[in-house]
Formats: C-alpha cells, structure tokens, sequence
C-alpha cells in the first residue's frame, strides 16, 4: 500500500512539477513579449529626450535659412512647389495611424490623412518637375 | 530601431538636397529627385516598422490620393498655380489635424502613454501642431478661393475686427493649457474648430495682391504644422522637413514684403488697398496721354537697339505670355537686344512670372531680377511695360505721402521710350495713379494685352 501510494505521489508531483514548468515556460515567454515593446518604448521617447529632437529643429532651421538664401529668386514657384510636397512626410505619422491590425477611429484619422498627403506628395513633385522642365538656356 | 532612425536621417538630408538644388536651373531638376527619393525612403521605413501590420487601408490611401494628385499636377495651367499651391497647403494643414486627431485616440501606437494619462509634453505639442494645421487648413482655402475667383479678392475689413481676432487668439491658448491639463476630447475639438474660425479671419482681411506674401505664409505655417506633429511623434525626420519648410516660407514673406516695402504685421492686419486707399495723385485726372496703336510700337521697338519688357500680373491674367514670346523672337531676328525685367513681387506668388515665361519658351538666361537690370534701363531704348503698374511709378521713389513711397521700383522712367500695354488708364492695385503715364515719353497702348502683342506680332511680320 505505502509503496503503492508512494508511486502515485510521486507520479502528481511530477505531474504537478511538469505543469509548473510549462507555466513558468509561458510566463518567460509572456515577460520577454513584454519587455519587447517596453524597451521600444523606452528608446522612442526615453531615448530621444526632448532636447535632443529641439537641437535637431534648431539646427534644421538654420540650415533651412542658409540654403533658402541660396534659392536663385527665379526659382521661388518651383521652392514652394517642393516645400508643399516635402512637407507631406507628414504621412509618416497618418501610416503609423492606419498601421494596426486592430480597426479602430485612429485608423480612419489615419486613412483620410493619407489620402491627402499622397495628393501632396505627387501633386507636389509631378507639378515642380513641370515647372523645372519648362527653365531652359538659350539656344545658340 | 536603430535603423529607422537613420532611414529618416536619410531622409531628412535629401530633402535639403532637394532644396540646395534650387539655387541654380540646372540642378533644380536632380534636386526634385532627391526629394522625391527622401519621401520614398521615409514612407518605406514607416511601413516597415513592426507596428505597422496591415497595409490595405495604407495602400488604397496612397492609390487614391496619388492618382488625384497626379491627374491635377498635369492638368493644370501655370496660370492657376498660385490657387493649386494654396490649396495643396490646406490639405497639409487638414493632414495634421487628422495625424493629431489619431495620436489623441490611439496614443499607445505612438508610444506617448495611453488613453487618458498622455504625456503632458505630448499634448502640447499635438495642440500646437493641431492649431497651426487648422489655421493653415481655412487659411489656405480662403487664399484658394480668393486667387481662384470664387470670393472677391477685395479685403474684408470690418470694425473691431483685431480685437475679435486678439480675443479669439488668448481664447485659443486657454484652450489649449486647459486641454493639457485635462485631455478631455471635446476640448481637443474646440482647438480645431476656434483655430478653422482663426485661420478664416486671418485671410479675409487680406486683398488679392497681398497674395504673395499670404502664400508664402501660409507655406512656412504647413511646415510648423508638421514640426509640432514631429515633436509628438518625436520623428526627426518630420521636424527637420518641417523648419526647412518653416524657414522657406518665412523667408519668401520676408522677401515678398520687402518687395512691397511693407512689414509682415501691416499685410496680416490688412485694409490695404480697396476704398480706404488715399494718397499722392490719386484718383481722376484728365491730362492728356499719348496713346499709340500696334503699328507704332512694331516701328519704334524695331528702330531701337535693345528693349526690356517688364511683365505683370497683367500678362498672367491675359494668357499673353507666348504671344509676347514671339513679339520678342521677331525683335530679336531684327538684332534688337531683348530683356525682361521681373520685380520681386509681380505675380501672384513668388516667381509666378519667371515660371510663365519660362513656359512661354523664354530662356532664363534673358530674365533677370530687379536688382539685376534696374541700372540698364538707362542705356536702353524701349521698356516695354503689360500689365505692371505700381511697380513702375516713380511717386515710390518721391512722393513721401504715396501709399506705395519706398517700395523698391523698376526705373523704366530712365528708357528712352516707355510703352504701357493697359486696358485702361484705371490705377493699380494700391490705388494711386502712375505719373509715368503723363510724360512725354510714353505711350500707352490701350487694348487687351494678348491681342496688342499679336497685333504688334503683325505688324513686325507686315513689314
């Protein structure tokens, strides 16, 4: 009987052990999972503090000025049509809206903000290669 | 993620390319492809990224909007860009309100916390970049609607006018510490709608020849929009493409300004120009002017030496580009010396004129700037003015109580000859009569200026 019992214990607390590790199998794979987006999250905001994303615009806009100086006046329809188009990267922000697999009222913030920085972008750098196409030297 | 982010530096440095390729015709062409090639990059890491799982919504959105935008960049007329830039502005502007809308009600894809405990940080920055987008959104379309035709291009003055926009402006900034503090989702509507309201009585007040610097504007607004979204995103790409945008149309107001010897403050506030205008010489007067035909203007342009035609927005509204085009290609198989002089604000965005020129078939290398050719009118025979007014009269120059005195003006008072291709002996848009009309050598040549240059064409032809 003692011995018999004693199988059998044994045989739950193995069973028992076994189910545990499993557990403990899924929760590691649960907190690695986890610790993903975290550490992503940490370098999207955490690892770009503040300061350094308002060096980066400071420094842009000085280099934003020097070189719009240098833009021959002749030139200042075929800026703007460029500006227009490079200001659509904008779309960076509505793909990541649309991005989710999930639906939900970002997505459609998202699709709509698409749609019309798409306008932009094509419209923007199809209508300044027009222009520039039509700038030629005199024929001699 | 590392590589994202080096993607959007990539990104980031084409886009300056594509700006630096601008400083000369040549390059300006390789310029637009590297911005075009900036954008592919940045968009392709975004989708890229391992948030972003389903691409459906992403590619039917960028199908749509391309297809519209490439239908209308080759359908349009050079004449209609002012309107077609205002209007592209509008839809940046409406893209960033619907990108800030999307980070408010989903703000765990944009790693700035979650629903209803967003970072403080954030939600300023999403309410400046909500703001300026929505003013940039009802600005750019009453500047569409006004350069299109479709509300009057008349300022819309009325009293009290500054102080409802002032009150509306610190309305707007308790807003939006309100907002910060409490994230609630009606007052993130309130911004947008209080910021549309601002935008249209920013641009009402504003007349159709102050377009330039409105344009110009609204340009450096769409680029702020999408740096404040750039700080909520903390995307570099968009904050360094934003202050170069910034910086572009601030300096293009700047120099539109100047070229209207007006500050910034006086153009926004508006009431220039209209009924209100007064000032040295204006209104009726019956001295007498010459007035010449075609045939005159074929004989005297064809005896002289060299000629500069100084063009208007005038020349735009009547489509006379190519016509004068050949006008000039018949002067200049005489041996006669053609020029064109563009002053800095003629037009109805910056560089209007250099672009319908240049569609006209006019090499660049005969258009010149203001500072460029203003001391060779004095060596030259004919300068042959359509469509321009105010940026001829000499009363800017001397007359202390015109409501133009200062502003920089092209010197055809010094050509030995000036002809005026004008409907009528109606001033110009500030609303003071030109002197220069008067003078013994002048003459104007009434008459639609398509029709003058073809008629000139002819008799050129004729003889």
């Amino acid at each position: 009987m003692d011995q018999q019992q004693l199988l059998e214990q044994a045989q739950s607390l193995q069973e028992q052990a076994r189910a545990l590790a499993e557990k403990a199998g899924t929760l590691a794979e649960q907190a690695a999972t986890l610790a993903g987006p975290a550490a992503e999250a940490a370098a999207a905001t955490g690892g770009t503090p503040f300061i350094v994303l308002f060096t980066a615009f400071v420094l842009a806009c000085f280099v934003g000025y020097y070189v719009v100086w240098s833009v021959t006046p002749a030139l200042h329809s075929p800026l703007m049509g460029v500006t227009n188009a490079i200001s659509s990267v904008i779309i960076v922000g509505a793909l990541i809206a649309a991005g989710p697999a999930e639906m939900n009222i970002s997505k459609v913030f998202g699709f709509l903000a698409i749609v019309l920085a798409s306008v932009n972008i094509f419209g923007g750098f199809l209508v300044t290669n027009r222009m520039l196409g039509m700038f030629k030297k005199k024929q001699k | 993620m590392a590589w994202a982010g080096f993607a959007y530096l990539v990104a980031a440095v084409c886009f300056i390319m594509a700006l630096r390729g601008l400083s000369h015709p040549e390059t300006a062409r390789n310029g637009n492809k590297f911005g075009m090639a900036g954008m592919a990059i940045a968009v392709i890491t975004t989708i890229a990224m391992p948030s972003v799982l389903s691409y459906e919504w992403i590619i039917a959105g960028i199908l749509i909007g391309g297809a519209i935008g490439t239908v209308i960049a080759q359908r349009i007329v050079m004449t209609a860009l002012p309107q077609l830039v205002a209007a592209f502005h509008s839809l940046v502007g409406l893209a960033a309100v619907f990108v800030a809308a999307a980070a408010f009600y989903n703000p765990e894809a944009y790693n700035i916390g979650s629903s209803g405990s967003i970072a403080v940080a954030s939600l300023i920055e999403m309410s400046l970049g909500t703001a300026i987008g929505a003013i940039t959104f009802t600005g750019s379309v009453v500047a569409f609607g006004k350069l299109q035709g479709i509300f009057g291009s008349k300022p819309l003055v009325f009293s009290g006018q500054h102080m409802l926009n002032a009150g509306l402006g610190i309305l707007l900034l308790v807003l939006v510490i309100w907002f910060c503090a409490t994230e609630a989702p009606w007052l993130f509507w309130a911004i947008v709608l209080l910021s549309f309201a601002i935008g249209l009585l920013l641009i009402l007040p504003i007349g159709g020849a102050d377009m330039p610097v409105v344009v110009s504007m609204l340009n450096s607004y769409s680029g702020w929009a999408a740096c404040g979204i750039g700080f909520t995103l903390a995307n570099t790409a968009l904050i360094i493409t934003g202050a170069l945008v910034g910086a572009s149309g601030a300096i293009l107001s700047y120099i539109m300004c100047k070229g209207m010897n007006r500050s910034i403050f006086n153009v926004i506030l508006g009431g220039f120009g209209g009924e209100t205008a007064t000032g040295g010489g204006g209104g009726d007067d019956d001295r007498p002017v010459k007035a010449g035909a075609a045939e005159d203007a074929a004989f005297m342009m064809k005896q002289s030496d060299s000629v500069i035609i100084v063009p208007g927005y005038g020349m735009a509204v009547a489509q006379a580009q190519h016509a004068l085009r050949e006008m000039a290609d018949l002067l200049k198989a005489q041996g006669v010396e053609v020029r064109y002089a563009i002053h800095p604000v003629a037009g109805r965005m910056p560089g209007h004129m250099n672009v319908l020129l240049a569609e006209a078939n006019v090499p660049y290398d005969e258009v010149f700037e203001l500072e460029e050719i203003n001391r060779d009118f004095s060596s030259t025979d004919v300068a042959f003015v359509i469509g321009a007014n105010d940026v001829t009269n000499p009363a800017a120059k001397t007359d202390k109580t015109s409501p133009i005195y200062g502003m920089p003006i092209l010197n055809v008072e010094d050509a030995g000859q000036v002809l005026f291709v004008k409907r009528s002996m109606s001033s110009g848009y500030a609303g003071v009569q030109n002197e220069l009309f008067f003078r013994d050598n002048t003459t104007m040549l009434f008459g639609d200026a398509k029709k003058m240059c073809e008629d000139i064409v002819k008799a050129l032809e004729a003889n």
